[in-house]
């Protein structure tokens, strides 16, 4: 097993780099209520995701999105992390910060912690900042997985801190 | 309305449950961009290593956002969540997800309500095990 690693030299010397930004188009009142119906599916949303006038009578006095909301899905407004890649890429991570990936076919979310701050209204527009904060391999049923930890702030137009993920992807 | 919420250690969240597949993955698929193979096509699934193809960790995310937001409603704003993605959702599952009540604590924010939460299939195994905690409004 000595030696054997998916982590190369510049990989290693990547961490703690960050990428972006990645600006978000307007968030639109139908974004915020086709994404509560696709995660409530097949039963109805609460009406504050769907209805003005639930949303204008909740404690937000409007629409707010769902906490989980993606703005960047589909299409954004600036994308300073572009590169030769694909959202499904599963060397996107370093082909962002201009490295070579490490070639493994697989990637799975392996799971995410989130902090929460000023909710995501209609009219808002995301910031993201995206930074690799580690490496680290295991022995899998699958072969040596590769779980890579990345952080994502994001913060709104006011400035206003949104939330930050720290996100583990599993590559195999 | 909204309802004070006076939670108590160890009370159960009321669940929120899914019987899952291509119906909820393509729904999810088109808000979220995330058209991949595996959570499309069962033979992309099994060559992955599953049973047929699987249902997105992000929407288990979901799912543990639907069942908090479920219990606290405009009671509580959600602080902090986290999860790991131990199990994948395979065609035809229930998914259920679930919380339960770990700790209260008085802080300079107000009332913070610590939760265990977690999906699970229909055999009560953990897909998508975490925790949260909730701010109560006053």
């Amino acid at each position: 097993m000595a030696g054997l690693t998916h982590i190369s030299d510049q990989m290693r010397a990547a961490v703690g780099r960050s990428t972006g930004p990645r600006v978000s188009f307007p968030v639109s009142e139908s974004d915020i209520r086709r994404w509560a119906i696709a995660v409530y599916y097949p039963d109805p949303p609460p009406r504050e995701f769907i209805d003005a006038d639930a949303a204008a009578r909740s404690r937000h006095g409007g629409f707010v999105a769902p906490e989980e909301f993606n703005p960047f899905a589909w299409m954004v407004a600036v994308d300073n992390q572009s590169s030769d890649t694909t959202v499904n890429d599963p060397d996107r991570t370093e082909r962002m910060l201009g490295v070579a990936g490490p070639g493994l076919r697989y990637q799975l979310n392996g799971g995410q912690e989130v902090e929460y701050g000023e909710p995501i209204r209609p009219g808002d527009v995301v910031t993201e900042v995206s930074r690799l904060a580690s490496y680290h391999e295991k022995e899998g049923r699958l072969g040596l997985m590769l779980f890579t930890i990345t952080e994502l702030t994001w913060t709104n137009q006011r400035n206003e801190f949104v939330k930050l993920t720290r996100q583990s992807l599993i590559r195999y | 309305m909204s309802q004070v919420l006076q939670p108590e250690v160890g009370d159960e969240l009321p669940p929120f449950v899914r019987v899952t597949g291509l119906d909820n993955w393509n729904r999810f698929a088109a808000v979220n961009d995330e058209f991949v193979p595996i959570h499309m096509d069962d033979e992309a699934g099994r060559a992955a290593g599953y049973p047929s193809a699987f249902g997105m960790g992000t929407l288990q995310w979901s799912y543990l956002h639907n069942v908090v937001r479920g219990w606290c409603g405009p009671s509580g704003r959600i602080l902090s969540l986290r999860c790991e993605f131990r199990s994948a959702n395979t065609k035809g599952m229930t998914v259920t997800a679930r919380g339960v009540v770990t700790n209260i604590r008085s802080t300079q924010q107000g009332r913070i309500v610590d939760l265990d939460v977690w999906t699970e299939d229909q055999e009560g195994r953990k897909i998508a095990p975490g925790s949260a905690s909730v701010l109560l409004l006053a």
